[in-house]
């Protein structure tokens, strides 16, 4: 019995190490007529956060193309050659637009920040935003009154996860009592009304929008002083993506040319009035 | 068979010492003992061999071995990760004990007789089957959020303590029930016997029934105490930095999931020991009950 156990092991061996060959790489790179190596061909496909917030896209529906960054991925697909009705939208949660493998957008755009330590991981394009943080309380709170980060330490702020909201909040505020992490923006609002915590940080166009329309009695209490020229939003690729270049190219052409900064002014609030935190 | 003792052999302080036939025998059983180990050995890395060359046959590997097992990223959100960590393990002891006292005291609410105590059995009752109807994840929602927003003087608004009360909430509906099946589990011979020595209700309760029944549960309630010291991370939905929570942050600082690589390494190296502790008490104090022949005499194999 030996010999015929012994053989039975050696084949499911080989058909295991067989079943792991590679899958087939569907041809990458370059394709024949000079257009753009997207996933589907002839279409551009963008990725976002589900739900999307305002004013980056309004009513959680990007393919309307109302709300800034749901303006700005148009233009883009504009730019590279895609008319309106070749752009599809996908939902991608922040892991799934860094996990390894194959992904299931071309872009994605959802307030990322760009960063060094991201970029060994990811690719961006140039910066399409650049903005600060900014904090938001309610009327009648322990810090409704304060005008200088040393009236914040004592405390309790919130922010969200993985954000660079919470970083400023850590870093800039640094309040005795650990910051408060959330898993979406919803939460911390939430966390805000239900007075879990005193005040929250999130950026700019955020803090304009919902205290002026979300919040009831919403105070913004001012901008953090920026750090480094403040944080700016990139496009997202995958790490070595084809596509990189030529999005970072249609990035710079629509700053050039005055189109971000239309978009900006039509669906971003005026943030010269917000008063910068000492 | 009583084969003289050749020349040659030490003896024993007794006087005793192995025969041929049995040193023979003792040779061939170490020469099979052998062999064995050495068939484990091969066949363990020709196992191993073959699961390493397929996952590094596939062609995604170096990016995922980059994007999960990077070692810098790892050493470096290795301090936060340990932080976090430690307030799951704080949650989870002062959680435990709550737990078990609330448990206790609703499987012996259950478990009373006499028609003047059905409102208590009916609370009990219907406390454990809402908690363990509802889900944590909404008990912790529920809790965290309404009860701040009802702004009832007293009420406590940190996060840990919220999360620790519907924790404790939610895990004493389950506990309640393993335990009332523990003391239900207690033969009735016990419950007469007592009786017939002339012990009161509460007192067989006391002396009799509660020993045994809280000595055969306890491997469902580590059980229960493993789980619980990883549902104690949920309470970071509230704003509390726990290990997966320390994890999250770090893995969107780098774009590089070993943070949370990371973080399931220290649970499972948390959860050993644990476990280990109360196999090797359980075992020494005669616990595993029915499996023992005798008090104190271990589990007989």
């Amino acid at each position: 019995m030996r010999p015929a156990r012994l053989t039975a092991l050696a084949a499911v061996a080989v058909l295991a190490l067989a079943a792991c060959a590679p899958a087939d790489d569907p041809a990458g790179g370059t394709t024949d007529d000079g257009t753009l190596p997207t996933l589907t061909p002839g279409v551009l496909t963008f990725a976002t956060s589900d739900p999307a917030y305002e004013p980056w896209v309004v009513g959680n529906d990007p393919a309307s193309g109302e709300g800034f960054e749901a303006a700005v991925a148009y233009a883009v697909a504009e730019e590279l050659g895609f008319a309106a009705d070749q752009v599809e939208w996908v939902t991608a949660s922040f892991d799934q637009i860094i996990a390894p493998g194959a992904k299931k957008f071309d872009v994605a755009v959802n307030q990322v920040s760009i960063s060094d330590e991201r970029r060994a991981n990811l690719d961006f394009s140039s910066p399409y935003y650049t903005t600060s943080q900014a904090v938001v309380t309610l009327a009648g709170s322990a810090v409704a009154d304060a005008t200088t980060l040393a009236e914040l330490q004592g405390a309790r702020i919130g922010a969200m996860v993985g954000t660079t909201s919470l970083t400023a909040a850590q870093q800039i505020i640094a309040p005795d009592a650990n910051v408060s992490v959330f898993n979406d923006n919803d939460q911390v609002k939430q966390a805000l009304t239900s007075g879990l915590v005193d005040a929250v940080v999130v950026d700019l166009p955020t803090a304009l929008y919902i205290t002026a329309a979300e919040l009831d009695d919403g105070v913004l209490l001012g901008q953090l002083p920026d750090s480094a020229g403040g944080d700016e939003f990139g496009l997202v690729l995958d790490k070595g993506s084809a596509l990189t270049s030529a999005v970072s190219a249609a990035v710079d052409a629509l700053r050039e040319d005055g189109t971000l900064a239309d978009l900006e002014a039509r669906w971003l609030t005026d943030a010269a009035g917000a008063p910068v935190l000492t | 068979m009583s084969a003289p003792a050749p020349a040659g052999s030490p003896a024993a302080p007794g006087g005793w010492s192995p025969s041929a036939v049995q040193r023979e025998r003792d040779a061939y059983r170490r020469s099979r003992a052998r062999r064995s180990t050495l068939a484990a050995l091969v066949s363990t890395l020709a196992l191993a061999t073959v699961v390493v060359l397929g996952v590094r046959a596939a062609p995604g590997w170096p990016r995922v071995r980059a994007s999960f097992l990077d070692p810098a990223v790892a050493l470096e959100s290795l301090p936060t990760v340990l932080e976090g960590l430690w307030l799951n393990v704080r949650v989870m002891a002062v959680c435990a004990v709550l737990v078990v006292v609330v448990a206790l005291a609703l499987a012996l609410a259950r478990t009373l007789h006499g028609p003047v105590f059905l409102p208590l059995r009916l609370l009990a009752t219907a406390y454990v089957d809402v908690f363990r109807g509802l889900p944590l994840i909404l008990v912790l929602l529920l809790v965290g959020f309404g009860l701040p927003g009802l702004r009832l003087h007293g009420v406590p608004t940190s996060a840990v303590v919220l999360g620790g009360l519907a924790l404790v909430l939610t895990y004493s509906a389950y506990v309640a029930e393993v335990f009332r099946a523990g003391i239900e589990s207690v033969h009735p011979s016990q419950v007469a016997a007592a009786r017939s020595l002339g012990l009161t209700r509460g007192q067989t309760l006391r002396h009799v029934v509660l020993p045994q029944a809280v000595r055969r549960v306890v491997p469902p309630l580590l059980n229960d105490l493993v789980s619980l010291s990883k549902d104690s991370g949920l309470i970071s939905i509230l704003g509390a930095v726990d290990a997966v929570r320390a994890a999250q942050i770090a893995t969107a600082t780098h774009a590089n999931f070993t943070p949370y690589v990371v973080a399931g390494v220290l649970f499972v190296l948390l959860t050993i020991p644990l476990t280990r502790l109360t196999d090797a008490l359980a075992r020494r104090s005669g616990w595993l009950g029915a499996q023992s022949g005798l008090a104190g005499a271990g589990a007989l194999r």
